[in-house]
Formats: C-alpha cells, sequence, structure tokens
C-alpha cells in the first residue's frame, strides 16, 4: 500500500477546487446582498462571478498542470486532459457570458453555482481513470444538468425535458453502474489500465459482452448516440438556452473524454468495438434522418448533435493515437460551434419568442451580424471548408482509415458517414434559408448587445481561424 | 502573381459584405473592378507563360503532410482566362440588379473565388477546400435572387454538387490512407503506383463524383433547374464557369492519379468491357438526350439549360479518348462552352427575359422580336450558329477535336455524338425561328410587341463584345488556346495519351 500523496491529490484537483469555492461564493453574494436588487443585477453579477471564477481556473491551469497522477492512477493530469480542462472551462466562460440577459430564473446565484459544479463534474470526468471515480463524477455532472434543465419554473417545457432527462439518465446510469460492476467481477479492480490488462489475458465471455452492453448504454447516453438518444431532442428543445449549450458542449466533450478512457481499457475485447460501431451507425443514420423532418432548430440541433457524436464513435472505436486526439479535436470544435448556434437561437427566440424554422425568417435583414454568424456555425457544423468543422472531419476521417484496427470496417464506415454529412447541408440549409431567403414581416432589428455581438464575432472567427489554420488546434494542445 | 486572382475575389467579397451592403452603386463599381482586375491578371498570365510555373508553395498543415501549394499549366491557364471572362461579363449582366445588390456581389465574388482556386491549386486538399466553398455561394445566389422555382432549384444544386463531393472526399482520404498519409500533393500522388484493385473503383468514384457537377447524364437533372431557377450572372457562371470544375476535376484529379482505373475488366458485357467505355457512353447518352430534350422545350431557358448537358457530353467524352487530340478538343471545348453558354443565357435571362419577361418560346413568337429587339435577335443569331459549331467560332474546332479524337476509340459512339451535334442545329434553329423570326399574328394581350423594349444598356453591351469576341478569336485562330493547351496535354500521364491500355 503506497501512502497516499495528498499534495498530488490537492494539485490536480486545484482547478475544481477554485470553481467550488467561486460556486459557494456566488450563492453567498446573491443570497446575502443582492436579495433587494433586481432580477437582471442578480443574474449579471452571478453570471459574471461564475465566468470569472471559471476563468480564474483556467489561468491556474495553464501554467500549472503536470503530468502527475494521484490515488493509485485513479486521477491523472497530463498535457491531453489539461487542454480538455482548459477547454470545458473556457466553454462555461463563454456559456455563461453568452447567458447574461437570461431571465428565466428567479434564482440566479444557484443557476451559475449549479453551473459551475457540473463543470466540476466534467473536469473530474476528463481526468478520472478509474471506474468508481468516472461514475461519481459522471453522477455530479448529471445531477447538476438535471437540475438545470427544469431551471425554468414558468415553463411546462423545461420541466418535461428535465424529467425525460432525468428519466433516461437515472436508468442508463443505473445500466452503466452495473456494467462496471461486472467489469469489476471479472477483472478484479476498478482501475482502468488494470483492467485492460485482465481483459486481453481473458477470452470473450458472455458476461464480458453483458458488461459491455450496459457500459455501453451509460455511455452511449451522455454523448446522446443512438439509440440512447432519445432524451436529446426533447432536452435541447425544452431547456434554458444556456443550459442546453452546456449539455451540448462541455459535457459532450466530458463524455467523449471519457469514453476514449474506458475504450483504452476495453478495446482488446472485440466486442466493444462492435458496439461502439453500432451505436455509430444507429447514430449517423438516425441523426441525420430525423433531422431531415424537424421544424425546429433546437432540435435541429439536437438531431445533428445526435449525427456527430455517430461520427467521434468512429474515431473511438478506431482507437488509435491520432484517431484519439482528432476526437477531442472534432469534439471541442464542434462544442465551441454548437455554443455560438445556441446563443444566435437564444437571441432569436427573445426577439421572437420562438425557436422555430419561421422565426429565423428574414434574420439577415432584421441582424446582419447575428445572421453571418449563424451561417459560420451551420456551415462549420455541415462541414465546408474552409471552416474548422470541414477540417476536424477530414482529420478525423483520415485517421480511422489509417488506423490498423479499422481494416475491416473503416472504408464502409466513413463512407456512411460521409452521405450521412452530405445530407446534413439540407437541414442546416433549411436554417439558412429561413435566415437569408425568406423575407420576414417583422424587419425590426434584433437586440442584441455589445457584448454578445463581441463574442459571436469572437466565436464565429475563431470557426473561421481555426479553418484557415489548423495548425493552431495543435498548437493549443501543445500549450500544455 | 496568378494566386492574386484568389485572394483578389475574396478580398472583394469581404469588402463588399461589410462596406457596401446599402449602396448598391459601389457594391456594382467594387465587383466589377475586382472581376477585371482578375481578368487582367488572367491574360497576363496566359500572355505571358508557358509550362508550369509554380505560384505559391508553404507549409499549411504539417503533420498531414499537406501544403499550400498553387501551380498552374496551360490548363489551368485556359480556365483561369474563362474565368476571367464570365466572371466580367457576369458583372456587367447583374448591372441592374437592386434587390440586395451588395449581398449579390458578396455571394458572386466568393464563388469567383472558390473558382480560381481549384483551377490553381496543386495540392488535393486545397482543390477540394476551394470546390466545396463554391458551393454555398451558388446556394444563395439562385435561392435569393432567382426565378422559376428558385428554392427547390437552388436545393437540389446545392445537394446534388455536394453528394458529388462527398463521393470525392471518399476517394480523396482513401487514396490519402493508401499511399501512406505523407501527401495530398497532386504531382506526388501521380508518381504513386496505387495497386490497381485499388484504382478499379477508386477511379469511377471520384470521376463520377466530378462528373456530377460537370452534368452527365443521369445525374444531371440539377443542370436544367438550377440554371432556370438561377438569375443570370450566376446562370452564366454556372453552366460557363462551375460545371468546368467538374470536368476539370475529372480530368486534374480522377483520370490523372487513377489512370488504371480506367484499364478493361477483362470481361465485357454487350460490348462494354472498363469504365472507360461506361463514362463514354453515358457521355454519348447525354449529347443526344440534352439535344432532344432541348428540341421539346417551351421554356427558353431551359433550352439553354438542357443545350449546356449535351455540350458538356462532348467533354466528357473527350476526356474517355484518351488521345492527345481528344484532350486538346475537351479542354478546348469546355473553354468554348464557357464563353457560348454564357453568352447564350445573358441574351435570354438578361436581354430578352428583363425586357418581356417571359420566356415562353410561344409567347415570345407573338412579340416579333427581330423587329422590336434586333440586337437580340442578331445576337442570337451569332451565337446560336457558334453554338450549332459552326466554322469560325470556337465551338467548330473543338467539337472536330474531339470527334475525331472519339472516331479511333469509339466509332459508333461518334456517330452517335454527331447525330446529338445535328440536332443541336435543329434545337437552335428552331428555338431561333420561334422566339425571333416568328410571323405569329400579335394578339391582344401581347401589345409589347408595338411598345418599344428599353434600350440596351453599355453593360450588356460591352459583356456581348467581350465574350464575342473570345469566341471569335479562338474560332478563327485556336492556336492562341492550343498553344498551352497541347503542351500540358502533352505533360499528362502517359496512359491518358495513350489510347488507355487494351
Amino acid at each position: 500500500m503506497t501512502p497516499v500523496s495528498y499534495g498530488d491529490i490537492f494539485r490536480i484537483l486545484t482547478p475544481e477546487t477554485i470553481l467550488e469555492v467561486v460556486s459557494l461564493l456566488v450563492l453567498f453574494v446573491d443570497l446575502a446582498w443582492l436579495r433587494r436588487a433586481s432580477q437582471a443585477v442578480r443574474m449579471r453579477t452571478a453570471s459574471l462571478l461564475g465566468a470569472f471564477g471559471s476563468l480564474l481556473s483556467l489561468l491556474w491551469l495553464l501554467p500549472n498542470h503536470a503530468a502527475i497522477s494521484a490515488m493509485g492512477g485513479a486521477l491523472v493530469s497530463d498535457t491531453t486532459v489539461a487542454a480538455l480542462q482548459a477547454g470545458i472551462l473556457g466553454l462555461t466562460v463563454l456559456v455563461l457570458l453568452l447567458g447574461i440577459r437570461e431571465r428565466f430564473s428567479r434564482n440566479p446565484g444557484e443557476y451559475v453555482a449549479l453551473v459551475l459544479l457540473a463543470t466540476t463534474g466534467m473536469l473530474l470526468v476528463a481526468a478520472a481513470r478509474d471506474l468508481l471515480l468516472i461514475f461519481v463524477s459522471l453522477e455530479l455532472l448529471s445531477l447538476s444538468l438535471y437540475v438545470l434543465a427544469a431551471f425554468a419554473k414558468a415553463r411546462a417545457a423545461s420541466a418535461e425535458s428535465a424529467l425525460k432527462y432525468y428519466l433516461f439518465g437515472g436508468i442508463s446510469a443505473a445500466f452503466m453502474l452495473f456494467g462496471f460492476s461486472y467489469l469489476y467481477g471479472l477483472a478484479g479492480t476498478t482501475y482502468l489500465p488494470a483492467i485492460a490488462a485482465r481483459l486481453s489475458q481473458l477470452p470473450l465471455s458472455p458476461i464480458e459482452l453483458v458488461a459491455f452492453v450496459l457500459v455501453a448504454v451509460g455511455l452511449g447516453f451522455k454523448v446522446a448516440a443512438a439509440p440512447f438518444h432519445l432524451w436529446a431532442p426533447d432536452t435541447y428543445a425544452g431547456a434554458p438556452a444556456p443550459v442546453a449549450a452546456l449539455i451540448a458542449s462541455g459535457s459532450k466533450v466530458a463524455s467523449f473524454a471519457v469514453l476514449i478512457a474506458v475504450t483504452a481499457a476495453l478495446v482488446p475485447a472485440w466486442g466493444w468495438t462492435a458496439a461502439l460501431l453500432c451505436m455509430a451507425a444507429a447514430s449517423i443514420l438516425l441523426g441525420n434522418l430525423s433531422a431531415l423532418v424537424q421544424t425546429s432548430v433546437r432540435r435541429i440541433l439536437a438531431c445533428s448533435a445526435i449525427a456527430h457524436a455517430g461520427y467521434m464513435l468512429l474515431g473511438i472505436a478506431a482507437h488509435t493515437t491520432a484517431s484519439n486526439q482528432a476526437v477531442l479535436v472534432y469534439a471541442l470544435t464542434y462544442a465551441l460551434t454548437t455554443v455560438g448556434a445556441f446563443a444566435v437561437v437564444a437571441l432569436v427566440e427573445r426577439s421572437t419568442g420562438s425557436d422555430r424554422l419561421d422565426a429565423f425568417a428574414g434574420l439577415s435583414a432584421r441582424s446582419p451580424l447575428v445572421a453571418a454568424t449563424l451561417l459560420v456555425f451551420l456551415l462549420s457544423l455541415a462541414g465546408i471548408p474552409p471552416l474548422v468543422g470541414f477540417w476536424v472531419k477530414f482529420q478525423l476521417f483520415a485517421a480511422v482509415l489509417q488506423a490498423p484496427a479499422a481494416t475491416g470496417w473503416g472504408l464502409g464506415m466513413v463512407v456512411l458517414a460521409i452521405a450521412g454529412s452530405a445530407v446534413s447541408l439540407y437541414y442546416y440549409l433549411q436554417v439558412l434559408k429561413r435566415a437569408y431567403v425568406t423575407a420576414s414581416a417583422d424587419s425590426s432589428p434584433i437586440d442584441v448587445t455589445p457584448l454578445e455581438s463581441f463574442l459571436l464575432v469572437l466565436l464565429a472567427a475563431a470557426v473561421l481561424v481555426l479553418g484557415l489554420f489548423p495548425g493552431l488546434i495543435s498548437g493549443f494542445f501543445a500549450m500544455f | 502573381m496568378l494566386a492574386w486572382t484568389i485572394y483578389l475575389s475574396f478580398g472583394g467579397a469581404l469588402l463588399i459584405a461589410l462596406f457596401a451592403r446599402k449602396q448598391p452603386q459601389l457594391a456594382r463599381v467594387l465587383a466589377l473592378v475586382t472581376a477585371v482586375a482578375g481578368f487582367l491578371l488572367a491574360v497576363w498570365a496566359f500572355a505571358t507563360q508557358t509550362g508550369v510555373t509554380a505560384i505559391a508553395d508553404c507549409d499549411w498543415i504539417p503533420a498531414m503532410g499537406i501544403r499550400y501549394t498553387l501551380a498552374a499549366d496551360g490548363i489551368s491557364r485556359v480556365l483561369v482566362l474563362l474565368t476571367g471572362l464570365a466572371s466580367v461579363s457576369g458583372v456587367l449582366f447583374s448591372w441592374n440588379i437592386e434587390r440586395r445588390a451588395g449581398e449579390f456581389f458578396a455571394f458572386y465574388l466568393a464563388l469567383i473565388g472558390g473558382v480560381y482556386g481549384v483551377f490553381l491549386s496543386a495540392d488535393l486538399f486545397l482543390f477540394f477546400v476551394f470546390y466545396e466553398i463554391a458551393i454555398v455561394p451558388k446556394y444563395f445566389l439562385i435561392a435569393i435572387w432567382g426565378s422559376t422555382r428558385r428554392e427547390y432549384g437552388a436545393m437540389k444544386l446545392a445537394l446534388y454538387s455536394f453528394l458529388g463531393s462527398a463521393m470525392v472526399l471518399v476517394g480523396l482520404l482513401a487514396a490519402y490512407a493508401v499511399s501512406g498519409g505523407h501527401t495530398l500533393n497532386l504531382t506526388a500522388l501521380q508518381q504513386y503506383p496505387f495497386p490497381i484493385s485499388f484504382q478499379m473503383w477508386a477511379f469511377p468514384l471520384v470521376f463520377l463524383g466530378f462528373a456530377i457537377l460537370a452534368g452527365m447524364w443521369p445525374l444531371h437533372t440539377w443542370a436544367p433547374t438550377g440554371h432556370v431557377a438561377a438569375p443570370t450572372a450566376a446562370s452564366m457562371l454556372l453552366a460557363g464557369v462551375v460545371m468546368k470544375l467538374g470536368a476539370y476535376g475529372c480530368l486534374r484529379v480522377a483520370m490523372t492519379l487513377f489512370p488504371h482505373g480506367m484499364d478493361p475488366w477483362g470481361w465485357s458485357f454487350l460490348g462494354i468491357g472498363s469504365w472507360r467505355t461506361v463514362f463514354a457512353l453515358l457521355a454519348v447518352i447525354g449529347i443526344v438526350y440534352g439535344a432532344v430534350v432541348a428540341l421539346i422545350q417551351n421554356d427558353f431557358k431551359f433550352v439553354i439549360g438542357y443545350s449546356s448537358v449535351s455540350h458538356m457530353g462532348l467533354v466528357l467524352l473527350g476526356l474517355m479518348t484518351l488521345s492527345q487530340i481528344g484532350l486538346d478538343g475537351a479542354v478546348l471545348q469546355m473553354f468554348s462552352h464557357g464563353i457560348l453558354a454564357g453568352l447564350l443565357f445573358a441574351v435570354v435571362g438578361r436581354i430578352v427575359y428583363e425586357r418581356t419577361h417571359t420566356r415562353d418560346l410561344q409567347a415570345l413568337s407573338r412579340m416579333h422580336l427581330s423587329r422590336t429587339l434586333p440586337f437580340a435577335a442578331w445576337l442570337f443569331v451569332m451565337v446560336g450558329m457558334a453554338s450549332m459549331g459552326l466554322p469560325g467560332f470556337s465551338g467548330f474546332i473543338a467539337e472536330l477535336q474531339v470527334l475525331i479524337g472519339a472516331w479511333t476509340a469509339f466509332p459508333v459512339f461518334t456517330i452517335l455524338a454527331g447525330v446529338g451535334i445535328v440536332v443541336g442545329v435543329a434545337y437552335t434553329w428552331r428555338a431561333m425561328q420561334t422566339a425571333f423570326f416568328s410571323d405569329a399574328p400579335a394578339t391582344g394581350q401581347t401589345a409589347h410587341s408595338t411598345e418599344s423594349f428599353e434600350p440596351i444598356t453599355w453593360a450588356e453591351k460591352t459583356g456581348v463584345l467581350l465574350l464575342l469576341a473570345a469566341s471569335l478569336v479562338v474560332g478563327l485562330a485556336p492556336r492562341i488556346l492550343l498553344d498551352q493547351i497541347t503542351p500540358a496535354v502533352l505533360a499528362l500521364p502517359h496512359a491518358l495519351l495513350s489510347g488507355g491500355r487494351i
């Protein structure tokens, strides 16, 4: 029994600690001093404080990460993990700042505190390499998100979305825990690398397959992969916009990170790859096809999220260094793009009260800037060069085709994925058609604050510049 | 230097989008200046350069061996020149656009920039990036400023294009993975010995992907609907230049990288024994089918739309001849059709339609346009003759070369293609007769025949002059182009010039 190094644990957990402290501080400030202040002031203060806390955590992370592990390897920090955590923190900052004018909640302090708790969960998920720790941090993330999804108490849709999210989430978490228990039973350990070593010695047994399926249910739910995707459209449509953005961005990044870590342990057995491929194919087909008939932009984004999850699962199934790296880059840039898209949806909703396709009519006349950023975000999601969405797809598919594990299925699945993304152009263009082609009766400008314009332009510029100079992305990972 | 055609176009698009959204006049002038600058650069390069010239080469994505490489050979320079001509005349024929003019010219120049980029790329990844950049502006140009069923036509065109580029992307990724993932440079890949079994499926996939954009039957259906729905300048560009992107991709990527994909299969079915024969057959069907369908159209623009399918079939047939003269003819036909399709769409979509507000041949026949719009009538006579392939215009020499090249390889197909060209005479004649020189009596509702149409503007005259002069010059002295094209064709892989492996 090696002595526990509390110093290392603390070093790894400092960003999380900062977030926890700030979340308490937000609650305190909101409840102690601002009780009589107006709703807007409270929301602004809480959001700014929360964004500040995340930024602080991010700034601490930049110089102070090291390749260390704690608790016998259950918790690791290396360059990739640090880069992911930095990305997640950055996404939280953006979500909080873009939601600064939201009025869905009468308890802004609690909203921001929960967002920070969810972010803490994401950071932990990205760093965890032990089944128990993975489960605990995933639950921290999920429970915070369930509550957040229900935060717009005045709207029935919000409650419905949270209930669906919670019921599906609760059941799939139970499945996953059950699967983890089988894995523990098979391998005699909860530590992922040790599981990998043990499983590679065992022949594939039915119990192992059962365990794989159960784990796939849980993780498939988190990344919204078909057939465990049913919650996604309703939750994306009903949850408050910033929460939906958080579910679609930071939570996705963290879930893909843990999926990669788990895959590293389970991939010696072919059953796991098969499970991943089934989910990937189903997600690509269902996501793209169901998006075709949606009339709500949030639902389109949800269906497209399912499809994108399918593409990323291919990279995870290929499981080489290059493909894992490509998946992480894909997840981060996808999250960045989605945050931008949700910000535009939120602006349109605030102006028209709806996220239906028709609400976007005449957007280019009402606000050329917002329409132009929406154009950039959606075309990037569709994978049109020179935007970053094209580059990450290219990198991902190239990595899959080159992976030795993918010789049997690589080409077929890549063809399916590319065909799927060809279909996807149709529904993205449906939104852009409303924004640019259809004229609207209402031509009053959309109300956008300078901060929102700035953030939207920043995001759109990032999507464009990262696409033009993809070297910058590896530069970001090299910073750590 | 030639790279500035790309940068100028995108820069112009950005400038207009940012600063000239509300000032149509400023947008027009800026667009014209940009287009003329690009055209002058193209002329300069065409007149002064020979052989393969490197334009730019620097690291882009070192981790994957992708470089930003631009280069031009004779074929590129000819097509860049065509793009320059089409872009200038397109701006001139769009001079009357008032609604959202800033956005129109921004999308227009973005499309032009993408097209220049494709013709100049020497790295496959870069090629593909520019190729896809050209898709989105097309959609918006048609959907916002188009006419008949514009949203349907625009979406169909965008999806067909995207489907084609998805097929190309699969081939590109596979070629990258098979060749070891070190480079996507076209010259380097050309030297890589791809396994024959790989070429056998990669070639048809990539060729078909590009051929969709070149309007190959039976995947041509986006072309007539798209061309008809598009505003005049966009139809001119679509038929004139964008379809050439497809044909250029077929030649530069599919055929050059996977020449053995055209080898015989070793067995044959109804005389079809290789992908080469399959595509030659489809090209011939396109020639005849396009011409026959054009013969029975009542919408003037559909006549031109289907004639484009027919003429692009000649380009594809020329490519499949795998002989120097056939390839020469194919490239020449790309140039010639680019000019003539532009002119035809300008006459029908701008000069006639903007004045009569109808494209229905029966309605036009009652307007006695030869008297009320003599400029349009005589212009159509000239362009129609050029389009039929009369000697003296650019179409003649191009079609002749294609047919001579095809004769040795596919005698039966050549005869069929000849029939298609004869039908071409018929539909042009019919359209000309009905639209301009009919003596059908004017009915009450078409009182237009007595009132005078607004006069032809300077912009229209300049555009017409530019394109017609280009067609005449090339028709009278094809050497000017062939001196550039032939060395570039001779530099292609030997398998493409030697009639393929039998």
